[in-house]
């Protein structure tokens, strides 16, 4: 053991003795320096927080930013800040909580839930001295009565706050989303400075996708106060610096006829601007009211919405999973040219079905008594089923996959869309580890003619035909036009990810998209009634599916029930032919046939957008109408 | 138990006359000073806590607790904490990498180690007394004042732990561990050209860190520490509220419970972290002046006991606990009167909050045991 041998034990003793007397002196020192600082601020400057903590209380206050104003592509607001007036509490000054709102009761009507919310954040821990908010949207009459008995009660006062307003709220309420009060789970995640005054934060939709870009930087006030908290003065200010203003792709007008297009209806139309990606339409009906939600909407008033038949609260554009039918053709159709599944003058008997092998179970085309002998250009136009029930099996589950997934199916492919769902493309991996089974032909038969286990969003739909329109060019979906300020929108914007599709042939394209125009302009093509009289050159493909997702425990009058188990009618397409303009992607839902219901509604998106918007036309005629002589 | 050989009763101890005191490891005069300070924290902490005596209760039993340790602590006699100090340096060491592994913890920090069947508890905390034991064994196997490559591997015993805090991330322990270490190195007789070198490497250092390495989140850290006015609504605004509680409490305060600034709760944690200007605000520059006092009393009886302890071990280890409980003084009373940047450090044995007192009082418990087991032979 190598203590205490050969050490020479004193002199360490009197080392450690002197560095003890080297600490001590370091103590006195640093501990005289405390109690100097303590002299300096409690004695020489003494007065000086005497006066910020007693007779005159200084305070800093929050300044929420103003939020960012979102505009449509024509510089068209589509959500803007107005001011509400509404009653804040600061507990600190409030004598005698319980009295003082009782008194307020009987000056404003205070519902039950802003009372419990009331109360729920007089709990919560808190920045002292900040104003907790009572009751919002106080009318005329109601700051007025507030004000006569102001003396009365200390520590109440009337604020305004500039709230979110959406002068276009049902249009818009789908694509743009909506702010709303900051809940407890946001509270955890956002910068408790930047957000020290703010009380609304984007919830859903564009608003919470740049909810960075749109809130601004908070500011900060030191205003002087009296022994009873009523502000005095402002002695500093830091301005708050607003949120940036933001133009998107959303062209209203298009939206507001998509929107009339399909009123009474339930359904989803999103268009899009091959050339950019912009999304210049994202309807989806029926809407609701976002203003209400806002400031909080009434326990009554969500459960009207939520329990809707309608659902007016889902978002069917980009969230609404379909069956695409027939719609899936034409990058079925690229697929299986690009794989040399078929060619472009390979024909085929079509007998009115089709059969894996003899005797085998019967796919039926949609015509009974079958197309005859048609080729790849007659399957697409006349949307002949059994033709797609034999390149699938011929291209099998795995090309399909693989062409499909480069179309964006199976993915969330857009940009700043939250929300947006993937969709389902199958797989055999897929089947293997959800269904336990393996992939059987009959399942890629049903997935020639996008029926099966397939599944695609409307945005989806109009992402994967907006490809075509491009010839295989990727611009993934986005709403981000510019940024007011003066940054750009791409720093802001997620880059895309895509490579092109490119095919072997790329004139496979052009084939592909004349078969498209086929559709539309042939004369057997199963849209030409849509397209009849058009000055231009459009393509499309329509598309009908079944609907089987009604749970058979839900309870509806028999009537609607009838109405609900129709199919669902599809169209996507986009015009001019070759020079690509808009690409939409259109359902109907429970609206029938894709020829009948769907093509017409593209009809007229195409022709607003090429030719002019009808209610603009209108406009110009009424107003020569009034200004002309009778 | 293994440590129970350290359990011996008196038979050696310095005094023939066997006092009450000297049977029990006691040092009545730290003793004395220490109630003195609980006592009178735990009258601020009722003001602190705006008045809610569960608070209190609370703290109280936890102070008992603390007795307790202290005086198992004070039963153990040095050399037991010398047999065992490698062997807990492992395990602290190991405990603080299972902590960065597979710790459990809130607000981004991972500190507790959640065993099955035992209390959580932070390793980090216990570092606080085994890193300047482990140092103070190492440095103490061979001659003072150490060789330059002793300093060395003794200042990577303290490091290596100290890193492994920093990473939880807890600022406040790991500059107390490393403190705690570090005195060790210094009591050894750490010669002073090589403190002026290492004091000279950290002022290079420094702003090499601030111009290459620290991110501009750090630095605007960094720069709000420094000047809290720049953030008046977010870490600025502790420091405001505290210097304003403090200075407007004057000569004499405005008197227990009259606080205006805590009880109006301008000042936020007024009984954990900030509860010393809770007392600058109700007793004033004069409270103030008197708990300087209690602690430097205290400070200069633990140094007392440091001097005249027998072996180096017992000299160093006295000598760094006692510095260490410095720092907390230091750095707590400095960050609330807005001298030092904020870390959460407690205001030894008066802030709301277990663990650290534990650990303080523990702290104690080895003086005492240092003090009272002083062999008669070298008398």
């Amino acid at each position: 053991m190598p203590w205490g041998e050969f050490k020479d034990v004193a002199a360490e003793r009197r080392l450690f003795q002197r560095r003890t007397m080297v600490m001590v002196f370091v103590v006195v020192v640093m501990l005289g320096l405390l109690v100097a600082r303590m002299y300096h601020l409690q004695i020489v400057e003494h007065d000086v927080y005497t006066t910020l903590s007693d007779k005159n209380r200084v305070q800093v206050q929050s300044v929420a930013p103003p939020r960012g104003l979102v505009y449509d592509r024509n510089d068209e607001l589509l959500a803007e800040n107005r001011p509400v007036f509404g009653v804040t509490l600061v507990p600190e000054r409030v004598d005698g909580m319980e009295e003082t709102l009782a008194k307020l009761e009987t000056l404003l009507d205070i519902s039950e839930e802003d009372m419990e919310r009331f109360q729920r954040r007089l709990r919560e821990p808190r920045r002292p001295f900040q104003p907790l908010p009572l009751r919002y949207d106080l009318n005329e009459e109601e700051i007025a009565s507030l004000a006569v008995h102001r003396h009365e009660l200390p520590g109440v006062e009337v604020s305004a706050e500039l709230v979110r307003y959406y002068p276009h709220s049902e249009l818009t309420s789908h694509a743009l989303g909506f702010v709303g009060r900051i809940n407890r789970e946001e509270l955890q995640r956002i910068d408790p400075v930047n957000y020290a005054g703010t009380n609304y934060i984007g919830k859903s939709g564009i608003e919470r996708f740049y909810e960075a870009l749109l809130h601004g930087q908070v500011g900060y006030q030191h205003v002087e106060t009296n022994a009873r908290g009523r502000t005095l003065r402002v002695l500093e200010r830091q301005n708050p610096v607003p949120g940036e203003d933001i133009q998107l792709h959303l062209d209203l007008r298009l939206q507001r006829l998509a929107h009339e297009l399909l009123d009474g209806r339930r359904g989803a139309i999103v268009a899009i601007e091959p050339d950019t990606g912009g999304l210049l339409a994202l309807a989806s009906v029926p809407g609701f009211d976002t203003n209400q939600f806002v400031t909080g909407i009434s326990v009554e008033n969500y459960r009207a919405l939520s329990t809707d038949i309608d659902k007016p609260l889902f978002n069917r554009a980009l969230r609404g999973q379909y069956p695409p039918g027939s719609t899936l053709k034409p990058m079925l159709a690229v697929a299986a040219l690009d794989s040399g599944a078929t060619t472009r003058d390979k024909t085929i008997w079509d007998p009115g079905y089709f059969q894996l092998n003899t005797g085998g179970r019967r796919y039926r085309d949609w015509k009974r008594g079958g197309h005859g002998w048609v080729d790849l250009t007659d399957a697409v136009a006349q949307s002949c089923d059994i033709y797609f029930y034999e390149i699938a099996v011929e291209m099998g589950v795995d090309t399909m996959y693989d062409y499909l997934s480069r179309f964006g199916f199976g993915e969330d492919a857009t940009l700043d869309v939250s929300g947006a769902l993937s969709g389902l493309l199958p797989s055999r991996d897929w089947k293997r580890a959800v269904r336990n089974e393996p992939w059987y032909p009959g399942d890629s038969v049903n997935m020639g003619i996008g029926q099966g286990f397939m599944l695609a969003t409307p945005l989806q739909l109009a992402t994967a035909t907006s490809l075509i329109a491009n010839r295989g060019r990727w611009v993934e979906p986005r709403l981000l036009k510019s940024i007011k300020g003066d940054r750009s929108a791409e720093e802001f914007l997620p880059p895309g990810d895509h490579s092109p599709l490119e095919l072997k042939n790329p004139d496979d394209w052009e084939f592909v998209v004349d078969a498209m125009a086929e559709v539309m302009h042939g004369t057997k093509g199963t849209a030409r009634g849509a397209a009849r009289g058009a000055s231009y050159r459009m393509a499309g493909k329509t598309g009908t599916a079944q609907v089987f997702s009604l749970a058979e425990d839900e309870e509806y009058e028999e009537e609607d029930v009838r109405e609900r188990l129709r199919d669902h009618a599809l169209f996507v397409g986009f015009a001019p032919v070759d020079d690509p303009q808009i690409a939409v992607a259109i359902i109907v839902e429970n609206g029938g046939g894709g020829s009948s219901t769907a093509a017409p509604v593209a009809r007229e998106m195409f022709d607003a957008w090429l030719l002019g918007f009808p209610g603009e036309e209108k406009a110009l005629v009424s107003g020569t109408e009034s200004g002309g002589p009778e | 138990m293994m440590l129970g050989k350290g359990l011996h009763t008196s038979d050696h101890s310095l005094s023939g006359s066997r006092s009450p005191w000297s049977v029990f490891h006691i040092d009545p005069i730290l003793l004395a000073l220490l109630l003195l300070l609980i006592g009178g924290g735990l009258v601020v902490l009722y003001s602190g806590a705006d008045r809610n005596i569960e608070v209190v209760k609370a703290q109280g039993i936890r102070m008992g607790v603390a007795l307790v340790v202290m005086l198992v602590f004070a039963q153990l006699d040095p050399a037991v904490f010398r047999r065992w100090a490698p062997w807990l340096y492992l395990a602290g060491v190991v405990g603080l990498a299972a902590v960065l592994l597979v710790g459990v913890g809130a607000k981004g920090a991972q500190r507790w180690l959640a065993i099955p069947g035992l209390p959580r508890f932070q390793p980090s905390e216990l570092m606080k007394l085994v890193v300047p034991m482990m140092t103070a064994w190492y440095l103490s196997r061979h001659f003072l004042p150490p060789t330059l490559s002793r300093v060395a591997l003794a200042v990577v015993i303290v490091l290596v732990p100290m890193s492994m805090i920093i990473l939880q991330p807890d600022l406040g322990t790991s500059l107390l561990v490393g403190a705690a270490g570090l005195f060790v190195v210094f009591f050894a007789g750490m010669s002073w050209r090589l403190i002026a070198a290492f004091a000279a490497m950290v002022s290079v250092a420094a702003p090499l860190m601030w111009f290459f390495v620290m991110r501009d989140y750090q630095k605007q850290r960094v720069l709000t520490l420094l000047d809290p006015q720049s953030d008046p609504l977010g870490a600025g605004w502790n420091i405001i509220q505290s210097k304003t509680a403090i200075g407007s409490g004057g000569l004499d305060g405005k008197g227990w419970l009259q606080g205006t600034q805590s009880h109006l709760e301008f000042l936020p944690e007024s009984h954990t972290d900030f509860i010393v200007a809770v007392l600058a605000e109700e007793f004033g520059f004069i409270g103030m002046l008197v708990l300087m006092a209690v602690y430097l009393l205290i400070i200069l009886r633990c140094l007392y006991i440091a001097a005249i302890a027998q072996d180096s071990f017992s000299r160093l280890l006295a000598g760094a606990l006692t510095m260490t409980f410095f720092i907390y003084i230091f750095v707590n009373v400095g960050m609330v009167s807005g001298l030092l940047p904020v870390v959460g450090v407690p205001l030894p044995l008066i802030s709301y909050g277990g663990t650290s007192s534990v650990t303080l009082m523990a702290a104690f418990g080895v003086l005492m045991s240092i003090h009272t087991h002083r062999r008669m032979i070298s008398a």
